[in-house]
């Protein structure tokens, strides 16, 4: 198994009522934003990522978002490149280059780059860019499947075919491809494609013996994906197995379940995960496909009336800010805890927990959202991993091997067999689920 | 919702459908909606219906018509309709065009001014303004687009009717359709055409009439006068207290100034 540390960077410091007041991290002001604090902030994460290192993690992962407080890695490939010279052993995950807002060319060269000094340490994840990402960096969102699909299948030929060459597509042209750095892992940088719980997604993963990643998604439609990437896999001839699927898991340990509790708080911080973004900043007419917008059109609307109840209009003068805060340190943070999407406690309480989710999704990866954000220090975040890296890891690595969950790195996706029956091996255990 | 005296037929171009509305006997007047879709039927049409014969086209990829991948800019999509018209025998009909269909009616007007026997611009897109912003349909609810299209929407007496007047999961769909579609054609550069204004000077002795609102939330006024100075003898009626819908917001003196330019 492939055990890997992740936190979305956040700029720590926007005061959480003008995110409350938003309903939103993407679009407060960045006249919020102290480049000296922020500065301080990324050594402070490149710094907990070498001591990731340090305490035996297998990994280090990193993701990009555009214009917004929750992650400051808006250009994440510069953060990737600093880690490729400052750590030694770890693989560098990216999760993921959002290819449609890319420069593809640009984007090859510079995941080649960080490839080539990591001394093939980097892992690639592509993906297709929350709607925002889209806003953010004006790019059309009624292309964003073409973009993806012509970046990607771009990327891999720029990686692999000997130039100088031509390209004349839809969306990119370039009249001299012959990129001077390549990977160093061959034929190109391991992948896992990261995800929330998209079945395009799943399909596009499984068809090109990619590993797929959910990111902190719930455990039956986590499932499903599974289900359905382990059907494409079959249909593709061959086995799905652990070494297929990822997790990320927001996981906080401290010395005391009271201390945990309150640390654990910070995932709620300004309404965490959920207040991304506003739906129509999420979904701009166009980034989804038509049966998903359809999806979304009833899952908006009262099933009575037959009117949209989430009408998307948002005034910031009356959103009570106090009222909000107490509901997402109460009921958000009691409801994520419920429902096993943050599980904070001293070691011997999360073990449990992690273990449930072992035999459940049987991932090959696994990776620890740690703690960040809102109030928490430095020597918290440190705290956490260390408890994590000397109580919980060592217990999760003999887990791996008692229910046989290889990573990518133990065995190639793609490379199972099927049955001789042809019908697939489950991928994973609904049973443990209900128990 | 009023009556609706629209009835709608489809036709096949280049082996595909196109939908369009039909209401009304009389010399054929086209009507191109806007960036939202067909917003319904309302007073202003019922009266010129009277006349003439109105056709609504609805445009490819707005939700009913499907969309041709082919037509890539508003420029494509002015050709496409320029067939429609050889096709249907409808060269020489009036044309007026509300917003973004305004806009379609001048890319037509400017590759082939022959095609139209009048022009009727009413607050179109496709000119940036000199002054202000064309406000941005993606950075906010299509809802708040909608209702600032409008000076006042409590003093616009079918407000209520625009769309038919609900957010049903339906009226959510299509209003997805046309926004992606209208913005798969003029996400960049934002609903207008920087060369536009130099390609109107093809146009001569096309009897044109630009209707603007001056309190227009959506297209500000400024573009007005340089839609006039681009379309030779163009003249331009400026509306009082009026927002991006005229003739809505003051159907009385939009009729009256319709009737005269069609007459």
């Amino acid at each position: 198994m492939h055990i890997a540390t992740f936190t979305e960077r956040p700029y720590s410091h926007v005061p959480e009522e003008e995110v409350i007041r938003n309903a939103s991290f993407f679009g407060v002001s960045n006249k919020f934003l102290d480049p000296v604090k922020a500065g301080a902030l990324f050594n402070r994460y490149l710094d907990e990522k070498l001591y990731a290192e340090e305490l035996g993690f297998d990994g280090v992962m990193l993701n990009e978002h555009h214009a917004n407080p929750f992650t400051l890695g808006a250009v994440m490939d510069v953060e990737a490149a600093i880690l490729a010279r400052i750590t030694r052993r770890v693989k560098i995950s990216l999760m993921g280059n959002p290819l449609p807002v890319a420069d593809p060319l640009r984007l090859a060269e510079e995941l080649a780059t960080i490839d080539m000094i990591s001394g093939g340490r980097l892992v690639t994840g592509w993906v297709r860019g929350a709607g925002c990402e889209q806003i953010a960096n004006n790019i059309n969102p009624t292309y964003n499947r073409e973009r993806f699909d012509e970046a990607h299948d771009f990327i891999l030929q720029a990686w692999t075919r000997e130039g100088p060459w031509r390209y004349e597509g839809k969306h990119y042209e370039y009249r001299h491809v012959n990129p001077w750095v390549k990977p160093i892992q061959k034929p190109f940088p391991q992948t896992w494609i990261p995800s929330l719980v998209s079945p395009e997604t799943a399909v596009f993963a499984a068809r090109n013996r990619y590993s797929y990643m959910a990111l902190a998604t719930f455990l039956p439609p986590t499932m499903e994906m599974w289900n359905l990437y382990a059907d494409t896999a079959a249909a593709e001839g061959y086995q799905a197995g652990p070494e297929c699927f990822g997790y990320l898991q927001k996981i906080v340990c401290a010395d005391t379940e009271e201390e945990a509790q309150e640390l654990g708080r910070n995932y709620v911080y300004g309404g965490g995960q959920p207040a991304f973004a506003r739906p129509e900043w999420m979904f701009p007419a166009g980034y989804n496909s038509k049966a998903a917008t359809r999806r979304l059109a009833y899952a908006l609307s009262d099933p009575e009336t037959n009117e949209a109840v989430v009408s998307g209009k948002h005034s910031s003068s009356g959103v009570d800010v106090e009222a909000t805060r107490r509901y997402n340190n109460e009921v958000l943070y009691a409801n994520l805890q419920r429902n096993r999407q943050v599980i904070a406690g001293t070691p011997e309480t999360v073990l449990p927990k992690i273990r449930h989710i072992l035999e459940t999704l049987r991932p090959g990866i696994f990776s620890i959202w740690h703690i960040e954000g809102g109030s928490t220090t430095h020597q918290q975040s440190m705290r956490s991993m260390r408890l994590l890296a000397e109580h919980v890891l060592p217990q999760m690595r003999e887990w791996a091997k008692e229910l046989d969950l290889p990573g990518p790195d133990e065995v190639s996706p793609g490379s199972r067999k099927l049955p001789p029956s042809g019908q697939r091996d489950p991928v994973c255990d609904p049973g443990a689920q209900a128990a | 919702m009023a009556k609706v005296g629209w009835k709608q037929k489809t036709i096949d171009i280049g082996g595909a459908e196109l939908g369009y509305l039909r209401a009304g006997k009389g010399k054929p007047v086209l009507i191109f909606h806007e960036e939202l879709g067909n917003p319904g039927w309302f007073h202003w049409q019922r009266e010129l219906a009277e006349k003439y014969q109105l056709i609504l086209p609805l445009h490819p990829g707005f939700g009913v018509s499907p969309r041709r991948d082919w037509i890539r800019t508003v420029g494509d999509l002015a050709n496409f309709y320029a067939q429609v018209l050889v096709k249907q025998g409808w060269e020489g009909a009036d044309v007026i065009g509300f917003s973004f269909g305004g806009w379609i009616a001048a890319e037509m007007a400017a590759q082939n001014p022959g095609q139209f026997g009048s022009l009727t611009l009413v607050a179109p897109l496709g000119i940036k303004p000199r002054q202000g912003a064309i406000r941005d349909l993606f950075a906010a609810p299509t809802e708040d687009y909608l209702a600032a299209s409008v000076r006042d929407p409590e003093d616009t007496p079918e407000f209520g009717q625009l769309f038919g007047g609900a957010l049903t999961p339906e009226q959510f769909e299509l209003f997805q359709d046309a926004t992606a579609e209208a913005g798969r054609l003029a996400w960049q550069p934002y609903m207008n055409n920087p060369a536009l204004r130099n390609r109107l000077g093809l146009v001569r002795n096309l009897p044109t009439l630009i209707i603007w609102g001056e309190e227009d939330a959506i297209v500000p006024v400024s573009a007005a006068a340089d839609y006039q100075q681009a379309i030779r003898g163009a003249r331009l009626a400026l509306f009082k207290n009026c927002g991006h819908r005229p003739e809505l917001e003051q159907t009385k003196e939009f009729l009256k100034k319709i009737k005269r330019h069609l007459s």
